[in-house]
């Protein structure tokens, strides 16, 4: 595990924070300081808003050292709102219930741990959107007649 | 006098919660260990996910909070928080603070402070308590403290039953900008060890009866009528009753003891719902009755952490909660998987792997 690497890309990791190009306005994830559309350089700094929707995506059975205790989960390639494509882990969702298309929003989790004695690398995933439901007003009352 | 109050007035400008998705039905757990001879105290718990804990779900409440605060409060932005503050008893590392985690996530670095709080279950009102005194004293703008727990119980002890997990956020600034007005607190502690967890082991121990009354009940109680003696308050005066929930029981029995009614403590009392999220417990009880709660409206929050004492505060609603934004409590809860005993032990990591 390379403690320096991941200490160099937590912002991005935590906070999905890209870059925008103060030429002609890309959003750039992940930053590499150069916009991918006019080719001017991009330095600024820019927090994504997290939302996007799946691209596509694949279910991993068989996963690479350190993802073993997942199994099985999904990945996807998400499309944020601001336009770029990103990789990662779906959470918090069933395979079946993947869809091209899904509305995904991004929650940072761990991505890994380097054994028992290791650090915990946290970093983003995207989650089914969550909404707020309509009220339940008879959960209230089932709650009091349970207690 | 054993009332605390600030100086220069504090409040809550944004408060968040964070429940994970799974629940095991809690009748799962006497079934497997004693034949389902045992009546759970709970009806089912919340169960993190594998990549779920303390940072995590502190880092989703934290999210919360700050979008509610940004629409309430016009100067607060995460790099004003002064303080990032993490009450739990299951941190992820021991030592290595999850409050750095949790402010560089909000994008509240470098200018801060940020630190781990310890008091078993009261070590989010713990944190709450000096956050009133960083912002009270004009120290910082505003501070945030986070009650979060991925509660631990040992595979067939009493506290399998209940041992729930979640996360609840606060954000403290001037009460003149706030949802809430904080208009007094209370500590009662003594060294009471009624349950504790040493060093290098992976769930505590507790003295099973002795964790009621001389515990539990006495700390609460203390605190409780000594915030409203030196208060001037009476149980009528409150909308609301917020206490620690480890169970559907205690809560109840001491609200009642104080003076309270059933729906004073009803709104706010989540247990038997997500289980006992220990450090967040009476904090995301909070937090569910912010969403509900009207101006004018005064809540009692007491919280108990073992080894033991209690944290009460009395607070004032100067403004409903914005509904944009954020979800509320009850939408976290809502959001609800069953799983059963053996996929419960999976997520808890309690299967030995060689």
């Amino acid at each position: 595990m390379e403690v320096a690497r991941f200490w160099r890309t937590r912002h991005q990791r935590y906070q999905l924070m890209g870059e925008v190009c103060p030429h002609c306005g890309t959003k750039i994830f992940p930053p590499r300081d150069v916009c991918p559309a006019c080719e001017g350089e991009a330095k600024t700094p820019f927090v994504f808003s997290g939302r996007g929707e799946v691209y596509s995506f694949s279910t991993i059975h068989s996963a690479p050292a350190g993802f073993e205790k997942y199994v099985p989960y999904t990945v996807a390639l998400v499309r944020l709102e601001e336009g770029p494509l990103v990789t990662a882990q779906l959470t918090d969702v069933d395979e079946k219930d993947v869809y091209i298309g899904m509305p995904v929003e991004m929650v940072t989790r761990v991505l890994r741990e380097d054994g028992e004695r290791g650090m915990i690398v946290y970093g983003y995933k995207f989650r089914p959107r969550l909404t707020q439901p309509a009220p339940e007003p008879q959960h209230a009352a089932e709650a009091a007649a349970a207690a | 006098m054993a009332l605390m109050k600030s100086e220069r007035p504090v409040g809550i400008v944004g408060y968040g919660a964070y429940v994970p998705r799974y629940r095991l039905i809690t009748q799962e757990v006497s079934e497997i260990w004693t034949g389902g001879n045992t009546v759970s105290p709970v009806r089912e718990k919340a169960v993190p996910g594998l990549d779920e804990d303390v940072a995590t779900m502190s880092i989703e409440a934290a999210r919360n909070a700050v979008r509610r605060a940004e629409q309430v409060c016009a100067s607060f932005t995460p790099q004003r928080l002064g303080a990032v503050w993490v009450g739990s008893e299951s941190h992820p590392y021991a030592v290595k603070p999850t409050g750095t985690i949790v402010a560089e996530a909000l994008g509240a670095t470098p200018y801060t402070q940020a630190a781990d709080w310890q008091f078993a279950c009261k070590a989010g009102t713990e944190a709450m308590q000096a956050a009133i005194g960083f912002v009270g004293s004009g120290m910082t703008s505003f501070a945030l403290v986070i009650g979060a727990d991925s509660a631990q119980g040992r595979p067939g002890d009493a506290l399998e039953y209940t041992a729930g997990a979640g996360a609840a956020a606060f954000i403290l600034g001037p009460a003149e900008e706030a949802l809430v007005e904080i208009e007094g607190s209370v500590s009662y502690v003594t060294d009471t060890p009624d349950f504790w967890r040493r060093p290098h082991e992976r769930f505590p121990e507790h003295a099973g009866r002795f964790t009621g009354e001389p515990a539990y009940f006495h700390h609460i109680a203390s605190a409780a009528q000594t915030l409203m003696r030196e208060m001037g308050l009476t149980p009528q005066d409150f909308a609301f009753a917020v206490f620690h929930q480890p169970n559907v029981k205690f809560p109840l029995k001491v609200g009642a003891d104080l003076g309270f009614t059933r729906a004073q403590i009803q709104p706010g009392l989540l247990v038997n719902e997500i289980g006992n999220a220990y450090a967040g417990s009476a904090l995301l009880g909070l937090t569910a009755v912010l969403d509900i709660s009207q101006p004018g409206q005064r809540i009692l929050l007491a919280s108990f952490g073992s080894g033991a004492g209690s944290d009460a505060f009395c607070l004032r609603v100067r403004r409903s909660a914005p509904q944009s934004g954020a979800l509320t409590t009850r939408a976290y809860i809502q959001r609800r998987v069953p799983v059963n005993y053996a996929q419960y032990s999976r997520l808890k990591g309690n299967y030995v792997m060689h």
